[in-house]
């Protein structure tokens, strides 16, 4: 699939999300609900900033010592039986990935929940060589039955469909004949997974951490699916994106608790599961075989740079839940598999500005974002700076800012055009003001888009210099 | 055991040092002490009762059930247990922790009614995890337990299968309460000096929280997805 979701424009892409009501009300209900569990975690602990800055402090250190903590984490895995691949580009992942399958001459393969896997393509090039990829995590099974529908949010991937929907999608594409009650559609799912389970030869997961001092990977699940993909296929391949490493066990510590909490308001989620390399001599369950890819894909050239902080990321989707853009225009308006705020920072730093320009501006600079952020990356800061570099490296700027740009220093040059120009702003103004009843405004430009929905606020026709002259003789203040 | 190997580590790893503006760390890095260390406080100087009052609030929230039990009692609680969970067959972990609290007898007793009672055996191999996969209700101890989160810790080893906790339809965790701790930071500073000895780390270490659970579909809670679906702790004094 790639970070890129589909091909359309991000301004259809938009339209599309707010004439959507089921997905709105769906965000909306989402957002308010994960919003409040979040708060209501944080509240109990009473000490919530200390667990940021603790967890901030982890992030930076753990970044800036990188080089280190992936050597020693690779070192430790292959000391425990564990095969290591370090892996610049998605080809390159895959092409460990397809070969690792192929050697093994297997078919059926189950995965557990991973955006990194999604980032790279992995199922797409797995499914050109003849395998058959299941997803297993319940979200991303429905999206997959579904004729493959992108994700809309990292953490609770099909969001935007109801449970009609997937009532219809299990009907149409496995012969459900039960009604829409959730549990029943996921008695369903798990009936249907668990042959799958049984019968995988390969497990395929991510990461949410590795751990460097002991060749760990920890899975953090609720629905016990990374246990199942772990601990029946004889061979298991974890694939993780090179930032999602911690130091010790005492940090994984500190990070798990703030993902759970962050993410879905839990404590813990209920399974936390930490595998090291290879089941071991007398083990009857775990894989006998263990490869684990570190993925860079891009992620190196944010290294040492002003958005480095963009690493500390731990996929929680807190920016997510707070931020009112996503809330009117839901996640596939975003184009990325990383929606949101998040996503709008991340997603040009991996895939370049060409196809992905407009997310920095799909922002209020609220900084909601950040202020919800376990470790404290700026995120509406680092959108601000996405902005400058748009502008000044690229040279990216709208032909109508442009051209109000050039006008304004054209008039602001000459002082009696300045005059004339602020004495007929407001008239002109009123001009365009309305919005109209089907919702087609007569303003024009970036005026438009407001007036297509509401009126413009009128001037009073007082300029700021009649103001300011009117106050120093001792008029209205 | 063979040792792995390991692909491509000079070349991205000096990339990485690179885009750090320096060269690759030889030296081992040293830890600094974080300035804020939150962890340490919750529950900070609790007996193992408030500990254990704690625990059982929390278990609410998490769907499981809790029986607090005293050694004398923990039979019968065990066989009430069993029978409200519709016995069935049975799969437990070859653990000694079965006889030094006298389950021992329990277990024998469920079989002689008929109940289908299989102990994890390593030798059995692959058989295991068919009986696990067809088993009612699996039975493990908790290794430590988490009261903030309402967790049992469980390392994997030779009788202590993966599956036991994860295969059956519902699942029981036996708690000695002196295996209680505040929260995760214990047990990962247990883990973090076991992983300090040099040799093998535990294949497997599962945090179990309740039930398996989902709400993949319109945000609504299910309990039971591909784990099991009924989760019962039961806490045994044992001091």
């Amino acid at each position: 699939m790639g970070v890129r979701i589909g091909s359309e424009k991000f301004f259809d892409r938009v339209d599309k999300g707010i004439n959507n009501e089921f997905m709105r009300k769906a965000v909306v209900e989402a957002q308010t609900r994960l919003e409040g569990r979040k708060t209501k975690t944080q509240e109990e602990m009473g000490n919530w900033e200390d667990w940021r800055d603790l967890s901030e402090e982890i992030r930076q250190h753990t970044l800036d010592n990188l080089d280190f903590y992936l050597e020693q984490f690779a070192e430790n895995v292959a000391e425990q039986g564990g095969h290591v691949f370090f892996a610049e580009s998605a080809e390159e992942a895959n092409d460990y990935i397809t070969n690792v399958v192929k050697k093994k001459n297997a078919k059926n393969i189950i995965k557990s929940k991973s955006m990194v896997t999604e980032e790279i393509g992995m199922n797409e090039a797995l499914e050109e060589t003849g395998c058959n990829v299941v997803e297993s995590d319940l979200g991303e099974w429905i999206l997959q039955l579904d004729d493959h529908d992108p994700p809309s949010h990292i953490v609770v991937p099909a969001l935007h469909k109801n449970k009609e929907q997937i009532r219809e999608t299990f009907h149409e594409k496995r012969q459900y004949s039960n009604s829409s009650d959730p549990n029943e559609l996921a008695l369903f799912a798990r009936e249907q997974l668990r042959k799958d389970f049984l019968s995988a030869e390969v497990g395929i997961t991510g990461c949410n951490f590795a751990v460097a001092e002991s060749g760990s990977v920890s899975l953090v699940t609720n629905e016990g699916n990374a246990r199942l993909a772990t601990t029946l296929p004889e061979t298991q391949i974890t694939v993780m994106g090179m930032e999602r490493i911690v130091p010790t066990w005492k940090e994984l510590d500190i990070l798990v608790s703030m993902l759970c909490r962050s993410a879905v308001g839990q404590k813990l989620t209920s399974y936390i599961t930490g595998l090291t390399a290879v089941k071991e001599d007398g083990d009857v369950d775990g894989p006998e075989e263990f490869h684990v890819v570190i993925v860079d894909n891009g992620r190196s050239k944010i290294l040492g740079t002003k958005y480095q902080s963009a690493l500390q990321c731990i996929r929680c989707a807190a920016c997510i839940n707070v931020c009112p853009v996503y809330r009117h225009v839901g996640g596939h308006s975003y184009g990325s598999i990383y929606p949101g705020p998040i996503g709008a920072v991340l997603t040009p730093l991996l895939d370049g500005y060409e196809d992905h320009k407009e997310l920095p501006y799909a922002s209020s600079l609220c900084a909601a974002c950040t202020e919800a952020c376990p470790v404290k990356i700026p995120l509406h800061e680092l959108l601000v700076e996405h902005r400058k570099d748009i502008v000044e490296k690229t040279g990216k700027i709208g032909f109508a800012e442009k051209m109000a740009m050039k006008g304004y220093a054209k008039a602001a040059s000459n002082p009696n055009l300045y005059k004339m120009g602020t004495n007929m702003a407001p008239s002109y103004i009123k001009s365009i003001a309305k919005s109209e009843e089907d919702g087609k405004g007569k303003g024009v430009g970036p005026v438009k888009l407001w007036t297509n929905i509401r009126d413009l606020p009128e001037s009073d026709g007082n300029s700021f210099r009649k103001w300011f002259e009117n106050r120093s003789k001792g008029g209205d203040q | 055991m063979k040792q792995g190997t390991i692909h491509n580590k000079d070349r991205f790893l000096n990339k990485v040092a690179d885009r750090l503006n320096r060269k690759r760390i030889t030296e081992e890095v040293q830890l600094p002490t974080w300035s804020k260390q939150p962890q340490y406080e919750v529950f900070d100087g609790l007996s193992q009762d408030e500990l254990l009052d704690q625990f059982v609030l929390q278990c609410d929230a998490i769907h499981t059930n809790v029986i607090v039990t005293e050694a004398d009692k923990l039979n019968d609680d065990f066989d009430k247990v069993i029978q409200d969970m519709g016995g069935g067959s049975i799969v437990h972990w070859d653990d000694p922790r079965f006889e030094s609290f006298g389950l021992d007898s329990a277990l024998k007793k469920q079989q002689e009614q008929g109940t289908d009672v299989h102990c994890w055996n390593y030798q059995l191999g692959e058989a295991n995890i068919k009986k696990a996969e067809q088993a009612n209700i699996g039975i493990t101890f908790s290794d430590m337990t988490l009261t903030e989160s309402g967790t049992v810790v469980l390392f994997s080893d030779k009788g202590k299968g993966r599956s036991v906790s994860l295969l059956p339809q519902r699942y029981v965790a036996i708690i000695p309460k002196s295996t209680l701790v505040p929260r995760m930071t214990q047990a990962a500073e247990k883990i973090h000096e076991i992983a300090k000895e040099q040799g093998r780390m535990p294949s497997c270490i599962n945090f179990i929280s309740g039930p398996s659970n989902s709400a993949d579909i319109e945000l609504r809670l299910v309990v039971g997805v591909h784990g099991p679906v009924q989760a019962t702790y039961i806490v045994v004094d044992d001091k």
